[in-house]
């Protein structure tokens, strides 16, 4: 099978699996067994995409056009390719932890819930494999769209409320800002929106005023990169299932959300004109602002899934900061940080899930001493949690090394700082909770009993238990990682390492 | 497709289509008032329209053909032009007489049920009589070629539409007023529009709408066509809802019969929207209008005034059909902006809007007539709970809503990227902003009614499943997966659009 057709599978395939689903909804066991198969070949497809892409390949599919100068079309590149082996290969995981996660919490509608996991994916794979700006946008919809019944999922109040934030928000900035930039990006580049090596607009004579006010629409127009003030939505939508916001707030919204950042700096803008560009300056306090104010923020609360979203709105404004140091360094550091902290937070956040099923607890005070009982969940989280951190050998040290280096390569003077700082923020509002729950000081009382007979589900253990040992791995394979993200990070078409490994 | 139809249509159907597309219609209206059974009056409206459907086809096969040069001119009864009435058919009307025909049949198939349901037994095939004159006039209005004869059709459509709307008195008495209102309006514009003509004619002496173009060049400072150039864009303003002459619509699309609300909204406003280019474009050039008379400065208010104050007020409606009704005059406005751009983008893009809005506001009226046939309420509260109880009805409603919001992977969204294209390319970047505002209300009150269909649990729990009928479905379902076809591939109604803009601004064809 060509490498083009290959991409045309790992789009029919999330669809196929949905269908598949649907037609099983009544039988549990065949529905599970075709989410789990369908995925596995799914990764499959996308692990021989990416070594297609490794070999120097730009697999290109085009579907034909919608209206003159907007195709549907689709080319990978090594971002995407590290993108789409994130999303498919952690839904593997997901799907395992999912379905201990769901039948141990007797969760209605499960049929519709895996139905819109696999359609969710589906537009990950598309966000991820997009060839121009056009295409990109119609999948960041589908994604919205087919995640909005997953946050109501509970159907209370609550739920209903936190999903509509959800979606207004979402929608509203993607229809409000980034499409007008879409649209503005269109005309300026001639009807074409195609994502161009060094940048679509870069070669075009285009005021300061202009591009910045363009950057701006795109940054905060991509609403799910969470950037302040638009990242409220993300805490709102933490009313979905664990293993909802496992994936879709750890792994493929959020990430979507990044992604298309670095795409539109990478790929639109190109590093030339956005250094040329005022608004870069800009943006990137804003990002800086972002990672401190929401690591203030998540000291504050208690509750565990709250502290780890505040967590995600941080840690993703690297991404953005990342994309707007504009050089080799910063977007490696943005990339690599795609990776390590869907890894990270997927692990964090499964865990909170697992204790949640085995104990019912949500706040964090109520988890002293917990650990004697669920000591792997919560060896799990420490090793997730130093990731974060950024301690080697974790994956995240990588990241937080190449944003500084990235940092430090323009002479910028409050980007380092801004990261140590955060560092010692994340230090403070994640490690006590591992900690206090595997060595409870002397007097705490008797850790909370158990809900469910027989503590967590074995699958809701074990998940959290493997994305932790990624978590390591992960820091071992940053040499080959950087080489294969050379050709996108480089800017120029010669794939040159040095500088870059560190 | 196109050489299949020119090849197995009959001579005489190809020679004579112009006439009886209008003609057709028009004679079974008189046969309808004889027929005495619903039944029979159902299937003879069917077959006018589906036979007028036939003959526009023709039309635009005929006109796409690249031996016509892009016009056919019929003189009825051989008196030639500029004399004897003409039949003028080019790309912009061949596209308009295909989307109220295809409209056409798809409102007389749902239309039974809902007509049995809402109008007295013995008039219903008076009320059949009544659409098919309208119907006729609206092919008329976008087919003829003579500015008075356009008037004529104008009325035969208008008054219809007024015994249309006077027949929702059944089922709530509040129609009469509404009807009255609607015909003191529509009389005015008419009134308006015939006093422009009169002036028209007084300058150049002739009614042909080419002849006039013709020789309106030679008279640019003339005071009489500067005041017919302002009666007839008032006139046919009032017909086509233009902001803030769209009183009476509201008020006639909350109380007619729910067929009559569905084929209006998708073809009256259009057709008159259709009347306001051909003048603007065509019987005045381009350059007179947007150039000389600046009369873009006057019209880009008007849309956009359109596009938030009536989205605003449709946030704040409690009636489905009413807030529906405010988000047409919203939608007029952002063809109303499109075209005040005066470029071939933003006309091919008001045209395209034009196209899809039919699409999308058929299909949303269509489903609210289903519901009305089966729960017999049109409040907010009422569509609680129905997307268990009607789940293809609502189904539907839903693709055609999110169609109007412009999410993507629909037609409303290809008519937003044209119209912000057009938009940028001339420089009104605000008016993007503006635009995009008004859709993000559009996600407000299109919200509200699915959360309730789809969230809320249903008022009366005893309605258990209740679809509308079959004939009622498949027409909604046709226009709800026209609106998801068209808005992965736009290449059919971009294409005719882009024509169309072609044949107003004198250029070569895109394609």
């Amino acid at each position: 099978m060509s490498a083009d057709m290959l991409i045309l599978a790992a789009l029919c395939i999330p669809l196929l699996i949905a269908a598949g689903i649907a037609a099983a909804g009544r039988f549990p066991n065949v529905r599970e067994g075709v989410t789990v198969v369908g995925s596995v070949i799914l990764l499959g497809v996308v692990i021989a995409l990416a070594l297609s892409v490794a070999r120097g390949n730009a697999p290109a599919l085009d579907l034909g056009a919608a209206a003159p100068g907007l195709s549907f079309a689709f080319k990978l590149e090594p971002l995407g390719a590290l993108f789409a082996l994130v999303a498919s290969g952690l839904w593997i995981v997901n799907s395992f932890y999912s379905i201990g996660y769901m039948r141990g919490n007797r969760e209605r509608n499960q049929t519709r819930f895996y139905i819109c996991f696999a359609i969710a994916i589906f537009g990950a794979l598309g966000v991820a494999m997009s060839g121009n700006l056009f295409t990109l946008f119609v999948f960041y919809e589908v994604l919205t769209l087919s995640t909005y019944p997953l946050v109501a999922h509970k159907g209370d109040a609550a739920a209903k409320r936190g999903a509509r934030i959800y979606l207004l928000t979402l929608l509203g900035t993607s229809i409000g800002l980034f499409l007008t930039a879409l649209m503005w990006t269109w005309t300026l580049a001639g009807q074409n929106l195609d994502f161009v090596q060094g940048g679509l607009l870069s070669g075009l004579n285009i005021s300061p005023a202009v591009s910045t006010a363009l950057l701006l629409l795109f940054v905060f127009g991509i609403g799910k990169a969470a950037l302040m003030p638009v990242h409220f939505w993300l805490p709102n939508a933490m009313v979905a299932p664990t293993p909802v916001s496992a994936l879709l707030h750890a792994v493929a919204v959020v990430k979507a959300g990044v992604f298309t950042v670095m795409k539109v700096s990478i790929f639109i803008f190109g590093e030339d004109l956005l250094n040329a560009t005022p608004g870069r300056e800009f943006v990137l306090w804003i990002a800086c602002f972002t990672i401190i104010a929401a690591s203030l923020v998540a000291m504050t609360k208690d509750n565990l899934k709250a502290r780890l979203a505040y967590s995600t709105v941080a840690q993703l404004a690297y991404v953005t900061a990342g994309a707007m140091l504009a050089n080799e360094a910063g977007f490696l550091g943005g990339s690599l940080q795609i990776a390590a902290h869907a890894t990270g937070k997927m692990t964090l956040f499964m865990c909170a899930g697992a204790i949640y099923v085995a104990t019912g607890a949500t706040n964090i005070s109520d988890m002293r001493g917990l650990g004697r009982r669920m000591p792997l969940v919560f060896i799990a989280f420490f090793i997730a949690a130093l990731s974060i951190i950024g301690i080697p050998p974790m994956a995240g040290s990588w990241a937080k090394y190449e944003l500084m280096q990235g940092a430090i390569d323009r002479g910028n003077g409050y980007v380092p700082w801004v990261l140590i700082g955060s560092s010692l923020l994340n230090i403070v509002y994640l490690l006590p909770i591992p900690i206090l729950a595997l060595m409870p000081p002397p007097g705490s009382g008797e850790p909370r009993a158990f809900k469910r007979p027989g503590g967590a589900p074995a699958l809701t253990v074990a998940a959290p238990v493997f994305t932790a040992a990624l978590c390591i791995i992960l820091f071992f394979l940053v040499g080959p990682l950087a080489e294969f993200l050379a050709p996108t990070i480089s800017g120029s078409a010669a794939a040159i390492v040095t500088g870059v490994q560190p | 497709m196109i050489d299949i139809l020119l090849r197995s249509a009959p001579d005489w159907a190809l020679a004579h289509a112009a006439p009886l597309l209008v003609m057709v219609p028009l004679i079974l209206a008189a046969v309808l008032t004889l027929v005495p059974s619903g039944r029979v009056a159902w299937f003879i409206s069917i077959a006018g329209t589906a036979a007028s459907l036939v003959f526009s086809l023709i039309l635009l096969a005929i006109v796409q053909t690249p031996e016509t040069s892009g016009i056919i001119s019929y003189a009825l009864g051989n008196w030639l032009p500029p004399l004897g009435i003409e039949f003028r058919v080019d790309a912009l009307n061949a596209m308009i007489l295909v989307l109220v025909s295809a409209i056409g049949v798809l409102a007389s198939v749902m239309s039974y049920p809902t007509v049995v349901a809402e109008i007295p037994k013995e008039k219903t095939s008076l009320f059949y009589a009544a659409f098919m004159a309208c119907f006729a006039g609206l092919c008329g209005v976008a087919i003829t070629g003579d500015a008075f004869n356009l008037f004529v059709f104008l009325e035969v459509s208008s008054i219809s539409t007024y015994v249309l709307v006077a027949l929702g008195a059944s089922r709530d008495r509040r129609a009469l007023h509404a009807a009255f209102n609607y015909l003191i309006m529509g009389t005015i514009g008419a009134t308006f529009f015939i006093i422009g003509v009169g002036f028209l004619y007084a300058a150049t002496g002739t009614l042909n709408m080419a002849d006039i173009a013709t020789k309106l060049p030679a008279l640019e400072g003339s005071r009489t066509v500067q005041a017919g150039f302002a009666f007839i864009v008032v006139g046919l303003g009032l017909k086509a809802a233009m902001w803030p002459l769209h009183q009476w619509l509201p008020n006639a699309y909350s109380y007619s019969p729910s067929f009559v609300t569905m084929f209006l909204s998708a073809t009256a406003t259009k057709v008159a929207l259709y009347a306001l280019i051909r003048f603007l474009f065509f019987v005045f050039s381009p350059n007179y209008a947007f150039e000389n008379a600046a009369f873009g400065a006057l019209l880009m208010p008007l849309g956009i005034a359109a596009m938030i104050a009536c989205s605003f007020q449709a946030v704040f409606q409690t009636d489905v059909r009413r807030m529906l009704a405010y988000s047409s005059v919203a939608q007029v406005g952002y063809m109303i902006l499109g075209i005040s751009i005066g470029t071939a983008a933003g006309l091919s893009a008001g045209l395209f809007h034009l196209l899809n809005h039919a699409m999308i506001k058929g299909a949303l009226f269509m489903a609210v007539a289903g519901v009305v046939l089966t729960y017999q309420g049109t409040n907010i509260r009422d569509f609680a709970g129905l997307g268990r109880s009607a789940p293809w009805t609502m189904t539907a409603f839903a693709i055609a809503g999110l169609s109007l919001i412009g999410v993507p992977l629909t037609a409303g969204f290809q008519s937003k990227l044209q119209l912000g294209y057009a938009l940028f390319e001339h420089g009104w970047w605000w008016a993007v902003i503006l635009v995009v505002f008004s859709s993000f209300l559009a996600v407000i009150y299109i919200g509200r009614i699915l959360e309730a269909v789809f969230f809320q649990p249903p008022v009366n729990p005893r309605k258990t499943r209740k679809e509308a009928p079959i004939v009622l479905l498949v027409p909604l379902w046709i226009l709800a997966l026209a609106n998801i076809f068209f808005g992965i591939t736009t290449e059919i109604p971009l294409g005719l659009a882009r024509d169309a803009a072609a044949a107003a601004f004198g250029l070569e064809m895109f394609r």
